[in-house]
């Protein structure tokens, strides 16, 4: 077998990556006090899946922490363990280890290797923790550490013999090191070249061959049982071994007391109840040779006796469940592809192409009789309805859930709230709503921002709510809903609101245009304006009066609206509007001469023929409009784009007004031609970027249109405007 | 292609076995001149369509056109280097090119066919007599009594002259 592996790391980070949002994100579900069996379950088998992944391609730092945290959630799902809270902590630090050592493994960054050393030592000495603590009253120093060391080679309860096909050496490599998570292992040579392993492990032959199976065809394994080297049994013990192990072969030479041994390994029988610890004790070989230098020989004797008995009262119930955990991964896989962004792209375009013919064919065939095409026509009305599902079903590929957004906020708001000495209850809604994958990925960072704020700013302590006579505990609330074409995002809190005064205050203080008499609603949106912050103190959370305006910038970016909604001393409310997809544009189509542009409806405020009494010329330089007692520009758009327009008087043509930023204008165009959902091209695909053009789009006859860059536009007239001003 | 040409390419490829067995141009007309470009740049030959005006762009590029899909730039030829008069009826030619992945418009008088040059048949070209600087000229191909301009249309299409492309026209 000599495929290259390193085309599939990227599938397997990728994998990795995604199930480990989903542990944290069943980790932060979890209620520890009853925990759904079907929860632990997807956990245990997220983790094991990394496992898995990780040891194929000889990953084994990540095997070696995944290993661990499984065998720990093994016990748990199986009701040896009651789980707490102080697990869910655990699992959740050793997510972070994985992430960080999966992320050294993909982008080089460091790993802090001692905090990986630290995250197993806490896990395997809460997988101990039960079992010790039963017998805690006899078996001294329970927090003995590495489990690891019970299973040097001669304390394991079988050998096994394993003869592998000509493999490369690597693979050797690779497969002994997943061998010695399982016991001790030692290697030969037959004549052949062939590599035969001596594995000393308390597993049982179906493990090893699942283990090599992952790189190499199982079918030509050769894995024989041998009489395990037998060790002198003190009577005590072998009663110990008797009892627990009811006869399965057990030669555990344990440096305990016959009492303490029996007593544990009772503990342990009971509580496996048949189903055995198993993976509980597959330490890391090579770790336990070196740490059981360092532990000195009474933390050896103290070794709970029931690990091993348990391990060896390991019967077949273990491996068939196993098995049918591995069929429920499977069934689990087949259920979605991996298929790249571009793929998709180039599906939507096509389908998008194909939308365009249809309606040039609609369009020619619609001056035909209907009379006598009475089949053709109805073919194409049931195109026409065809093109339009798959349309719909072909742009809903690149729709995400916003769980893909929300799931990460449950773990920051618990750290962030812990932090800050807060009480806070975070609720989700509409987390199944879709949207575009781009938009998706680019609102996360806004978001953040903004949960984080209300954290920080907004939902107040404790002792101050008891105060205000409101529950101590803080209600945070990310909500996801359609409305009309846009999707609203909203983060909710019920903590102590906006303080109008004090943001006025402070936007006079920055020198800004304020008044006493503005609208709530204007002076909320203030804190949007660079630098701005009333937060007393700066914390490393919030407060340094970036953010606001950024979030606000990213978000209009994107097409959308940032609106707040506050009151006193009962939250505040940030809505984020934002349109479905940055593929599909509703757009206001506007005439000049002969030339069709797009303007997005976002931008639009209204359309009117202005009263040639209203436009007024400003020092020969420009005409401004006068609209319900405002002054805006005018931009005639001939001018901009050197068209031969039908109108040159604005009172005979019709003025868009247009505002983005907070400002308007209106724009002088010939006609309004209509409304549609436009497919938005990029114009810099196969040409250049053009000034006051954003992109172009395919109108039903086949004809190109360009579409305004209204943002743009503005930026533009409003440098016109000043400069007539000042010069 | 015909099977003349067929035999041609054959043919040369005995000849030179040691070089690449003679190159395939498209050869077209801008007003009375005849250019080759290398067949495999070209992408498909249309004919003129409307095109969408780009507001505040140079005169030979005649603006977008829709194909299939994908948002193309126009230019035209004969205005850039000024030859022939640009006239636009059911003959006018459009040459698609993929340059580098981008895709571009040409509009030329006419197209004419596809012939194979061997080496010895493209001579270097004179440091005159053409509308284009000699930059992008591969060199003159003689096939009888024709003599055709070779350009080097990935560097021509790629080059500031025709700010076709974002950082050259920067």
């Amino acid at each position: 077998m000599t495929i290259d592996m390193s085309q599939f790391f990227q599938v397997f980070f990728d994998e990795a990556e995604e199930l480990l949002a989903e542990m944290e994100k069943l980790l932060l579900a979890i209620d520890v006090s009853a925990p759904d069996e079907e929860e632990l379950n997807a956990i245990f088998r997220a983790a094991h899946s990394i496992k898995g992944g990780a040891g194929t391609f000889g990953l084994t730092d990540l095997t070696e922490v995944t290993h661990v945290l499984e065998s720990l959630l093994d016990r748990i799902r199986k009701g040896e363990m009651a789980l707490t809270a102080e697990h869910v902590d655990a699992f959740l630090v050793a997510k972070d280890i994985l992430k960080m050592q999966l992320d050294g493994h993909r982008l080089q960054t460091p790993v802090d290797q001692e905090a990986v050393a630290d995250v197993r030592m806490m896990l395997q000495s809460l997988s101990q923790g039960q079992v010790s603590a039963a017998s805690l009253d006899i078996t001294p120093a329970v927090e003995v550490a590495p489990a690891a060391m019970v299973l040097a080679a001669e304390e394991a309860s079988r050998c096994f013999r394993i003869e592998l096909p000509q493999v490369p050496v690597r693979d050797v490599d690779a497969l002994a090191a997943e061998l010695g998570l399982l016991g001790a292992i030692s290697r030969s040579e037959l004549e052949d070249k062939r590599t035969v392993f001596n594995l000393a492990t308390n597993e049982g032959p179906e493990d090893i061959v699942a283990i090599c199976s992952f790189i190499l065809d199982p079918a030509d394994l050769k894995v024989t049982e041998q009489e395990p080297p037998v060790p002198a049994l003190t009577p005590a013990q072998l009663k110990a071994a008797q009892e627990a192990a009811q006869g399965y072969g057990f030669f555990d030479p344990i440096e305990q007391t016959g009492e303490a041994a029996a007593a544990a390994a009772k503990k342990a029988q009971e509580d496996a109840q048949g189903y055995g610890f198993f993976e509980g004790f597959e330490p890391p070989a090579m770790k336990a040779v070196q740490e059981a230098e360092n532990v000195t020989q009474a933390q050896a004797a103290a070794q709970p006796a029931a690990q091993p008995a348990a391990a060896a009262a390991a019967d077949k119930k273990v491996v068939t469940r196993r098995e049918s955990d591995k069929t429920a991964v499977h069934n689990q896989e087949t259920t979605s592809i991996r298929v790249g962004i571009e793929k998709v792209d180039q599906l939507i375009n096509l389908v998008g192409e194909l939308v365009i013919t249809q309606a040039m064919i609609e369009q020619r065939t619609s001056s035909l009789d209907p009379m006598i095409h009475e089949r053709l026509l109805s073919s194409v009305s049931q195109l026409t309805r065809n093109t339009r599902d798959l349309q719909e079903a072909v742009m809903s590929i690149r729709m995400m859930p916003m769980d893909y957004v929300f799931s990460r906020f449950p773990r920051m708001v618990r750290d962030l709230a812990t932090k800050l000495g807060k009480r806070i209850e975070f609720v989700t809604h509409g987390a199944a709503t879709e949207l575009d994958k781009g938009l998706i990925e680019r609102i996360v960072d806004p978001l953040t921002h903004l949960v984080r704020n209300s954290i920080d700013h907004g939902i107040e302590t404790p002792e101050v709510r008891r105060e205000a006579g409101k529950s101590e505990t803080g209600k945070l609330s990310l909500s996801a809903g359609h409305q009309g074409g846009n999707i609203i995002i909203e983060v909710t809190d019920d903590g102590g609101g906006l303080n109008r005064d004090k943001i006025l205050a402070k936007a006079r203080q920055n020198g800004l245009p304020v008044s006493d008499s503005m609208s709530d609603a204007d002076v909320w949106q203030l804190i949007f304006a660079p630098g701005f912050s009333t937060a007393e103190v700066v914390t490393d959370v919030s407060g340094r009066g970036v953010g606001m305006d950024v979030v606000k910038r990213n978000i209009t970016a994107m097409g959308g609206v940032v609106d707040i909604r506050s009151a006193k001393g009962f939250g505040t409310t940030i809505s984020i509007s934002l349109p479905l997809t940055l593929a599909i544009l509703d757009g206001m189509l506007i005439k000049v001469g002969e030339e069709i542009y797009i303007l997005p409806l976002g931008y639009v405020v209204e359309s009117l023929q202005p009263d040639p009494a209203d436009v007024k010329e400003i020092t020969g330089q420009g005409r401004v409009v006068k609209v319900r007692g405002e002054y805006l520009p005018l931009i005639p758009l001939y001018q901009m784009f050197g068209v031969e327009p039908r109108f040159t008087d604005p009172s005979q043509g019709i003025v868009v007004i247009l505002e983005s930023d907070g400002k308007k204008a209106a724009l002088f165009v010939d006609d309004l031609v209509g409304q549609q959902q436009v497919v938005v091209k990029n114009l810099e695909s196969n040409y250049r970027k053009v000034a006051g053009i954003s992109g172009a789009t395919i109108l039903g006859d086949g004809g190109v249109s360009l579409i305004i860059d209204v943002a743009a536009l503005l930026r533009s007239s409003r440098q016109l405007a000043d400069e007539s001003i000042f010069s | 292609m015909t099977q003349a040409t067929q035999n041609n390419v054959l043919a040369v490829g005995k000849k030179n076995d040691h070089d690449i067995a003679g190159q395939e141009f498209l050869a077209f007309t801008l007003g009375k001149e005849e250019y080759g470009i290398h067949i495999l740049k070209v992408q498909e030959i249309r004919g003129y369509e409307t095109v969408t005006r780009i507001a505040n762009s140079p005169d030979f590029i005649k603006g977008v056109v829709n194909l299939r899909g994908i948002i193309v730039p126009i230019v035209d030829m004969r205005i850039r280097f000024n030859l022939g008069t640009p006239t636009y009826d059911q003959f006018t030619v459009v040459i698609i090119l993929n340059i580098n992945g981008r895709v571009v418009g040409m509009v030329v008088d006419s197209v004419s066919d596809v012939i194979t040059l061997s080496p010895e048949q493209i001579k270097p070209a004179p440091e005159m007599g053409t509308a284009l600087n000699t930059d992008y000229l591969i060199g003159l191909g003689t096939i009888e009594q024709r003599m055709l301009i070779l350009v080097d249309i990935d560097r021509l299409m790629s080059s500031s002259e025709m700010g076709l492309l974002e950082k050259m026209a920067a």
